[in-house]
């Protein structure tokens, strides 16, 4: 009887003000999802309809398959740079491919990959790319933020000499050709939910997979966390950096791809500064920029506060300027709350070591 | 306080306590690092602080020079409370810090450092003939002649000391902490040294001095103090003193009683080295030609002054310097040219010296940590996937084998004492199925009974077969634990010693053989 009741107020102990406020903070993202929402519902009350919530989960893809790639840069204690432009070459590379195919005039021939072909081909573009910026961090020693930023430039550069700054128009190819459909990749949907969402949904699982169940996403968190240690451990540094980046860059192509499929065009400006959102998408969720702490969970959760942040603001007619201010309080504020939940837990750890 | 009067009487002069502290208790999460500490400091003295790794002298140093805050307690400067919350704070009172890492920017001038963050301002504009003059009047009064615009990236190390000594009384500082200051400086620069203390004491200034090296401390101090696990057990002057004493307070029980070691079968050749060497960047050897060979079921005891190059040799081993060359034999397989990874699989694993720094991923649970460096046995059947039952089952094995006490193993690593986190890397390590154990400073800064614990579990490995390697600074410890010691100097093996050979003073002879400390001439 007296054991039960021991047990009890034991239990009991848990429910405290810090115990609410822990988990407030833990599932504040989350909570800055509803209260956006809430929000914006209440200011407007058709801000919830079909068309409205179809555009903005196209948005919250683009920034939710970009902030995959990034969480595991992020958590690698890098940082990628890169994405936006690689994002613009892609869609270049992608709707060149499709309107010009690949020329070889010494045979005389142009080739015309069909259109899953051209999506494959892309996506390889993408991984060089990231190759590329894992090599140079990992075998010359270069600072990823340095590295990553110099490949902004030149993949931006490429996306431009590809057509001579000229946008490729009218992606829909030619029948004779077998190169039709690439529309329909932006454009069509799957259980009445557009492949975009359906794409960053599959993304999302294999990450959150690959980060919690598979060796390599162990390799990750060590890395970030300490990477001395990881190494002494057995972990190939270099392989598993590389491959992170690898990654982001598979992602941007992804997005360079549906985004020139929803616009049927691909310009050599796209995507252009898409890598700070992501970047921002990640921290929102939780993610540390030191490294090593953080989930694929919260970055998902953090693209869809941008994108319903970002796409509310402009239904409720806020100016541009306006916009800007509160996604940069948001961004900021996120990460000031993420210090305060870190001191606490230090805190609360410490009271409990004393009071044994 | 009658310890405090014997003090004061016995050395015949009337100077008194300038600084004292009053139950000072410092707690980190996992350890409780001091434990209600009254430590006085007595004016114009050399006072030396001695302990064991992880007796808390760094912690109470960093207190009263607002590195640290204490948890409880009070600091009471010429009888006034002061509240030290951060470096400038220290400063202000006088209390100066010389760092055992020497705590200056490379890139800048002499004068710069010393001038850092103070720099005489003129009209808002950086005044440098001023600066200069300062430098070199300090510099000189040094007994030293260098220009005041040399950077300090191009002076030796012990003129770099003499730079931080001069940055320090720049600031007018009555108080001057020393931690470790020759533990990088050859025999003439730590003469050069005692003689600018003794010269600083001549004009009144306070030294705390801090050291591990007991003999100079025994020759260069007035009284001393020693701390043991958190807790100040002695305080003395130190011509009242020998060394037997100050070993027996800092160790605090009698060798036999620290640990006894069960003898079991040594087997065959497990482990051979030849000719690790690993060149230092800007000339000599980090490790000098090492060749050793560890047998099965053997616990190899691995003796030396910090920077000796024992922690480097073991890193050369597992394959974390890709300078490093040699030739290592692991059970007749050659295992030279392999990388960390292979060589773990091969079955050596080290369990490093810093754990925080190296051991442990600090933002990981602890199971995460545990299973780090093995995780490809916990796949499932395609060799894909991690199986949490798996990584469960091998996480708890361990944890009951090697006694950890933790709540629940997914809590993060940090939520651990000192002693638990070291087991973790412990079990880490056992985790590859290793064959060969290479334990580095496997007791720094953890407490008497899980150094005890630590003990147990070479010990149970040893009769178990697996060869250990195991370097430590603790003389007591080594002897008491290896059936063999070799020691270390300056990157070379200097002696080996079976355990019936091996005395303290043959093991601290051969550790400074090259140091100029003991045999002056062989070099």
């Amino acid at each position: 009887m007296s054991e039960g009741k021991a047990t009890k107020t034991k239990r009991l102990q848990y429910i405290t003000r810090t115990g609410v406020i822990q988990l407030l903070l833990r599932g504040r993202v989350f909570l800055a999802l509803i209260i956006v929402i809430t929000v914006f519902t209440l200011l407007s009350p058709g801000f919830l309809n079909i068309a409205n919530i179809i555009i903005m989960s196209k948005h919250v893809a683009i920034f939710g398959i970009l902030g995959i790639g990034m969480t595991f840069v992020i958590l690698s204690a890098g940082i990628d740079l890169s994405v936006g432009s690689i994002v613009g070459l892609s869609a270049m590379i992608a709707g060149g491919l499709i309107n010009e195919g690949i020329q070889l005039p010494q045979f005389g021939v142009i080739i015309y990959p069909n259109t899953w072909m051209v999506i494959i081909i892309t996506l390889l573009v993408g991984i060089v790319m990231g190759a590329i910026n894992g090599l140079v961090i990992t075998r010359f020693k270069v600072a990823p933020f340095i590295a990553t930023l110099g490949m902004l430039y030149i993949a931006r550069g490429f996306a431009g000499l590809r057509n001579n700054g000229y946008t490729f128009s009218n992606l829909i190819g030619k029948p004779e050709f077998g190169n039709t459909g690439f529309e329909r990749l932006g454009a069509s949907s799957f259980l009445g939910v557009n492949y975009s969402i359906w794409i960053m949904a599959v993304f999302a699982l294999v990450a959150y997979l690959v980060s919690t169940r598979l060796p390599f996403g162990r390799h990750v968190y060590a890395l970030g966390g300490n990477r001395r240690a990881a190494a002494l451990s057995g972990v190939r540094t270099h392989r598993t950096e590389t491959i992170v980046y690898m990654i982001s860059g598979f992602c941007s192509a992804m997005v360079g791809l549906i985004i020139a499929s929803q616009l049927v065009a691909a310009h050599p400006a796209t995507g252009t500064a898409f890598e700070l959102t992501a970047i921002a998408a990640v921290v929102l969720g939780g993610t540390s920029l030191m490294g090593g702490r953080g989930s694929i969970g919260g970055t998902i959760i953090g693209a869809f506060v941008i994108g319903v942040l970002s796409d509310g603001l402009v239904i409720l007619g806020f100016s541009t300027f306006l916009q800007n201010i509160i996604k940069g309080i948001v961004i900021v504020g996120a990460v000031v709350i993420d210090q305060i939940q870190i001191k606490m837990q230090e805190r609360i750890a410490l009271q409990r070591q004393e009071s044994k | 306080m009658s310890k405090a009067a014997i003090v004061s009487n016995s050395s015949g002069s009337n100077t008194g306590v300038i600084l004292r502290t009053e139950n000072i208790t410092k707690v980190f999460p996992g350890t409780v690092a001091l434990d209600q500490v009254n430590y006085n400091i007595y004016q114009g003295k050399i006072n030396v602080l001695v302990g064991e790794n992880g007796a808390g002298k760094s912690t109470l140093m960093k207190i009263l020079v607002g590195n640290e805050q204490c948890t409880k307690g009070r600091v009471i400067l010429e009888g006034e409370e002061i509240h030290v919350r951060s470096p400038e704070d220290a400063m202000r009172h006088g209390i100066g810090i010389i760092y055992q890492e020497l705590d200056l920017c490379p890139n800048m001038s002499i004068s710069e450092n010393i001038f850092l963050a103070r720099e005489v301002v003129h009209r808002g504009i950086i005044d440098k003939r001023t600066q200069q003059q300062r430098t070199r009047e300090l510099i000189q009064r040094l007994e030293r002649k260098i220009d005041p615009n040399t950077l300090v990236s191009e002076l030796r190390i012990g003129a770099q000391q003499i730079v931080t000594i001069a940055k320090a009384l720049a600031q007018d500082t009555r108080i001057l902490v020393m931690d470790e200051p020759t533990s990088a400086l050859s025999t003439t620069e730590v003469e050069v040294l005692f003689r600018v203390i003794y010269e600083l004491k001549s004009h009144g200034i306070t030294i705390v001095y801090i050291s591990h090296k007991l003999d100079e401390v025994l020759q260069i101090g007035d009284c001393i103090t020693v701390l043991r696990d958190g807790r100040l057990v002695a305080e003395e002057v130190v011509k009242n003193v020998d060394l037997h004493w100050v070993i027996e307070k800092m160790i605090g029980r009698k060798l036999e009683t620290l640990f006894t070691r069960k003898r079991h079968k040594i087997g065959k050749v497990l482990l051979r080295v030849e000719d690790i060497t690993l060149p230092r960047v800007g000339g000599g050897y980090e490790v000098n030609h090492a060749s050793f060979e560890l047998h099965k079921g053997e616990i190899l005891g691995i003796y030396g002054m910090k920077g000796a190059g024992r922690s480097e040799m073991l890193e050369c081993l597992v394959g974390a310097n890709p300078r490093a060359t040699g030739k290592i034999w692991l059970g007749g397989q050659d295992i030279g040219g392999n990388t960390t990874l292979k060589r773990i699989q091969a079955g050596l694993v080290l369990v490093p010296e810093d754990r925080q720094r190296d051991g442990l991923v600090l933002t990981l649970s602890v199971t995460h940590n545990m299973i780090l460096a093995s995780l490809e046995k916990y796949l499932n059947r395609f060799r894909l996937f991690l199986v949490k039952k798996k990584e469960e089952k091998a996480v708890n094995t361990l944890i009951k084998e090697l006694s950890i006490r933790v709540a629940d193993p997914r809590n993060l690593v940090v939520s651990l004492s000192g002693g638990n986190q070291q087991k973790v890397v412990v079990a880490k390590g056992l985790l590859t199925s290793p064959k060969v154990l290479m334990l580095d400073e496997p007791t720094r800064g953890i407490d008497v009974g899980a150094k005890h614990e630590v003990f147990e579990i070479m010990e149970n490995l040893a009769a178990q077969g697996y060869g250990i390697l195991f370097v430590s600074s603790e003389l007591k410890e080594i002897l008491a634990m290896s059936d063999r010691i070799m020691v270390m100097s300056k990157g070379t093996i200097t002696g080996e010693f079976t355990k019936e050979e091996a005395t303290e003073s043959k093991l601290i002879n051969a550790s400074v053989v090259g140091n100029g400390l003991a045999n002056e001439g062989k070099q």
